[in-house]
């Protein structure tokens, strides 16, 4: 699924510049010294080669096929009054340019680059800064965001934008993209078969990347760093998340993966890391964790609401606070088979198999749960003791939440 | 020198001092204080060193009453009847802390010789016999040349050439001049150094005079029967308190 | 009362259970160090074994301090030395030794691993501190408890069960009265009821400075907002502060009384 994407945007590629028309050069001492009057004479299929230099043209619409190429970082400014950048054509290819200055509107979401009811784009190796909205597509299809680096300075959610906006669309790839100071880092509402790859996003206020609504999506290799929250997932089927690195997501609400509400997704081969929360789980179903690494988080997974048919195993558990807080009735999920440095039992056959269960939810869990205020006696002499006693004997935390077959060593 | 008037001391519900009065102006002379246990010995004691706060009365130091003060204790002289010190101090450091507290000079090193402590001078305390332990507790008592000497049972654990060394040392601090006081079990001892005899019973100054007299008046050869005789002229007295004089039986059995 | 510390001083640190004090925070600490491999898990791990372990071996050893010196300390008052200069400077002296060896136990590895180029300096600073007023606290405790019962095992057991009740039974009434009144803001009693235990109080400032509030959700952002300020830290040090005042006015008040 995810090569014949890539291959069909390879070409898409290829077939773009295979079919270049006239350049028509934008410059200050050039045959057009503004980018509209070039992109007023193109015949579809030009290339508008943009010179270095600022050009304050505020809004600018880009109405046919055309390739946009900035050579030596032409600046666009919208002077913080206006979108930048609107492409209503399909087959428009933009690369190399700055565009900043995109300024606050609490009326409309003004974007550094708009792709409006488009397919067959390519939006490459731009910058954008202080842009509201960095890229925001809608309507679109069989584009390539790629590349781009969209920084902001969003100081709060109310007032500030998503790096990458996706809106109603399908068959995108968003690859390769460094996104900071948003509100969201990457944005896919109704978007279906997308492909999110390689991607830096940190430090945005609320998430690093944020699904709803969407559909048969993936994202891979990507690193999701001191966010307001990693990544959350919301009302969506079928997303599969792997070799991704959550990490540092670290304050009162915050999480590495938040999944709420989602059906039938793959998570593995990931690495959380220094989360108050790894993965936050509120009514999920048919949810496959496997291979990924809990390192040093406040809890590993917390889960709540309904959440049925889940499957935990092969993972690593290593120096979390809590590895595990189940806040709902105890279900048909399954935790055997992984490793967790808190296990503390023994394995007499020597086939690398505890032999007695590890139970992850603690007494302390327990009590937290429904007094939050006990958290003020965490790690204290009287807590350790009363995780003990509930050890030796269970009496309050759940008998079948337990690891029937914890590793001894680390996978 | 030391005035006590009136003094009572009660531990709880047991009244070890009643109304005692004690006078010690002179000088020179060594003064055993007897009494069968529980007969208020220690307590007196350390009322003057103000280790026990009397609940009634005064003593007066030379003159001053010493209720709340400290400084008077630099001109007394003080044998503890248990010798332990802190474990892991030299006996050389245990002196020069004596001296650190007192200041002055003291006159440590023939006392050293003549209890044979050379050889101990850097041992730890903790190391110690328990004779040797109250020899290093004679030097730090005797190094100063103070005109009052308290001495508690300062025979305990010594051997016989230490025990002879103790005697010419009291000796010639007679001479000085001091007023010593000693309480001790040794009935030989008292009989050997005594000047006068203060017999304490039920936290009362029973009898005070020298030796002579003692044995005069109970009629008795020596001062072990003078001493049975006066707790056998008691009985009733005695027997109000049947602990003191099972105790005070078994006492003066064995010396 | 600097005399009498100085000798205390001297006489305990030859003491040998005094070294096997040191050496277990050394060896403690180099094992965390350099088989844990990262000094913030170290401090953490420090921190639940300073947390139970100072204070007890602070209330114990200031107990057996206390009795086995006895005798000598009947020396002591037959010397022309005010009384409350004693047991400051006998105090002081076992404070302060047993602060010497925590700072030496957790000091030295922590400085040959290269504490000063490290970013948990101030983390593991706070723990030191806090073990260091532990320390003082507890002995002090100690020392009240001990002047007040001539009796050793009455004394030793009472020590014993105030450490307990320090280190667990607070803790457990805490839990107790939060359950309990489950339906109320907690908030306020919760900050107040653990001011009041110096090893709750002790444990929150680190955890606090170990940024391990944001695991406490709301009431860990209200501890952060009272005492990550100038204000709360003063205020924090004043307690415990207090905790060493209030045994030491005892102190004075039982010495000044007391027969010997």
């Amino acid at each position: 699924m995810r090569n014949v994407k890539i291959l069909l945007s390879f070409f898409l590629v290829i077939s773009f510049q295979s079919l270049h028309g006239a350049q028509r050069i934008v410059c200050a001492s050039c045959e057009y010294q503004s980018i509209s009057e070039a992109i007023a004479a193109a015949e579809p299929g030009d290339e508008v080669i943009i010179k270095s230099g600022v050009y304050k043209e505020g809004n600018i619409e880009v109405n046919k096929h055309l390739y946009l190429i900035g050579e030596g970082w032409p600046v666009l400014d919208g002077e913080n009054e206006t979108e930048v950048l609107t492409i209503t054509a399909d087959c428009v290819f933009v690369e190399g340019l700055v565009i900043r200055n995109v300024g606050t509107s609490y009326l409309v979401d003004r974007a550094g680059i708009r792709v409006k009811k488009t397919k067959h784009f390519a939006i490459t190796n731009n910058r954008l800064e202080n842009t509201f909205f960095g890229i925001y597509l809608e309507h679109c299809k069989d584009g390539t965001v790629e590349g781009n680096k969209v920084i902001g300075q969003a100081k709060e959610e109310m007032s500030s934008g998503n790096a990458i906006h996706l809106w109603y669309c399908e068959r995108v790839v968003v690859e390769n993209n460094y996104v900071t100071g948003h509100r969201d880092g990457i944005y896919f509402e109704f978007v279906d078969n997308g492909h999110i790859e390689g991607n830096i996003s940190e430090a945005n206020l609320r998430y690093g990347l944020h699904f709803m609504f969407s559909n048969n999506d993936d994202y891979t290799g990507n690193v999701f760093r001191q966010n307001g929250a990693g990544v959350a997932v919301m009302f969506s089927r079928n997303i599969n998340m792997w070799d991704n690195l959550f990490e540092y997501n670290w304050g009162r609400a915050s999480y590495g993966l938040l999944l709420k509400e989602i059906y039938d997704a793959e998570i593995h081969h990931n690495t959380f890391r220094e989360n108050t929360l790894g993965i936050y789980v509120e009514g999920s179903t048919r949810i496959h964790y496997h291979s990924n690494d809990f390192d040093r988080n406040g809890w590993a997974i917390k889960m709540s609401g309904g959440c049925l048919d889940n499957k935990i195993h092969t993972n690593n558990f290593r120096y979390n606070t809590f590895d595990l807080a189940i806040n709902s009735p105890p279900n048909n999920n399954s935790f055997d088979g992984n490793y967790w440095s808190a296990y503390t039992g023994y394995d007499l056959e020597r086939d690398g198999i505890g032999d007695v269960p590890y139970r992850p939810v603690k007494l302390f869990n327990y009590v937290v749960n429904r007094t939050p205020e006990a958290m003020v006696l965490l790690r204290s002499l009287f807590i350790d003791l009363l995780n003990f006693s509930e050890k030796v004997s269970p009496v309050f935390t759940p008998a079948n939440v337990a690891d029937n077959a914890p590793r001894m060593q680390a996978f | 020198m030391i005035t006590i008037q009136n003094i009572s001391k009660s531990f709880g519900s047991l009244q070890v001092l009643k109304n005692l009065d004690l006078d010690l102006k002179q000088g020179g002379k060594i003064t055993a204080i007897l009494g069968p246990n529980g007969s208020g010995k220690t307590t007196l004691i350390k009322s003057i060193l103000g280790m026990v706060l009397p609940d009634a009365g005064s003593i007066t130091f030379e003159g001053g009453a010493i209720k709340g003060k400290w400084a008077y204790r630099n001109r007394i002289d003080y044998l503890p009847q248990i010798a332990r010190f802190p474990e892991n101090l030299t006996v050389h450091e245990l002196l020069k802390m004596v001296q650190d507290l007192r200041g002055g000079k003291p006159q440590a090193e023939h006392l050293i010789e003549r209890f044979a402590l050379k050889p101990f001078l850097h041992k730890r305390l903790g190391t110690l016999s328990g004779g040797t332990r109250q020899k290093v507790n004679i030097v730090q008592a005797l190094m100063y040349d103070s005109p009052v000497l308290i001495l508690d049972e300062p025979t305990n654990g010594l051997d016989p050439v230490a025990l002879l060394e103790l005697k010419s040392l009291l000796d010639e601090e007679r001479k000085n001049g001091k007023l010593i006081l000693i309480t001790t079990h040794i009935m030989s001892f008292v009989e050997q150094m005594a000047d006068e005899v203060v017999f304490l019973l039920e936290g009362k100054v029973h009898f005070r005079g020298n030796q002579q007299q003692l044995k005069e008046r109970y009629n008795a050869a020596s001062l072990e029967h003078a001493i049975a005789a006066i707790l056998k002229e008691e009985p009733l007295e005695i027997s109000a308190n049947g602990h003191s004089k099972t105790k005070a039986r078994l006492i003066f059995s064995t010396s | 009362m600097f005399k009498i510390l100085k000798y205390t001083f001297y006489d305990l640190m030859r003491s040998r259970w005094l070294y096997i004090y040191a050496a277990f925070y050394l060896l403690l600490s180099v094992s965390l160090l350099w088989l844990g491999g990262s000094v913030s898990k170290a401090v953490i791990s420090l921190m639940n074994v300073i947390l139970v372990l100072v204070p007890l071996i602070a209330t114990m050893f200031g107990v057996m301090y206390y009795y086995n010196s006895r005798e000598f300390t009947e020396l002591l008052l037959a010397q022309p030395v005010r009384r409350t200069h004693i047991f400051f400077g006998q105090y002081l002296g076992v404070a302060g030794s047993l602060s010497l060896c925590l700072m030496l136990g957790l000091g030295v590895p922590f400085i040959f691993y290269g504490i000063f180029g490290s970013t948990e300096i101030f983390n593991f600073t706070v723990l030191l501190l806090v073990g260091l007023a532990l320390s003082f606290i507890f002995s002090a405790i100690a020392f009240f408890i001990a002047l007040r019962n001539e009796n050793r095992i009455k004394g030793f057991g009472l020590a014993i069960l105030s450490w307990l009740f320090f280190a667990v039974i607070y803790d457990g009434m805490f839990l107790l009265a939060l359950s309990l009144f489950n339906d109320y803001p907690l908030e306020g009693f919760a900050i107040g009821a653990s001011l009041f235990n110096p090893i709750d109080l002790s444990r929150i400032l680190v955890l606090l400075k170990l940024d391990i509030s944001a695991l406490m959700g709301y009431t860990g952002a209200v501890f952060q907002k009272f005492l990550g300020t100038i204000i709360g830290i003063a205020c924090s040090a004043l307690i415990l502060l207090l905790w060493v005042v209030i045994p030491a006015l005892g102190i004075k008040r039982i010495a000044m009384r007391k027969d010997f």
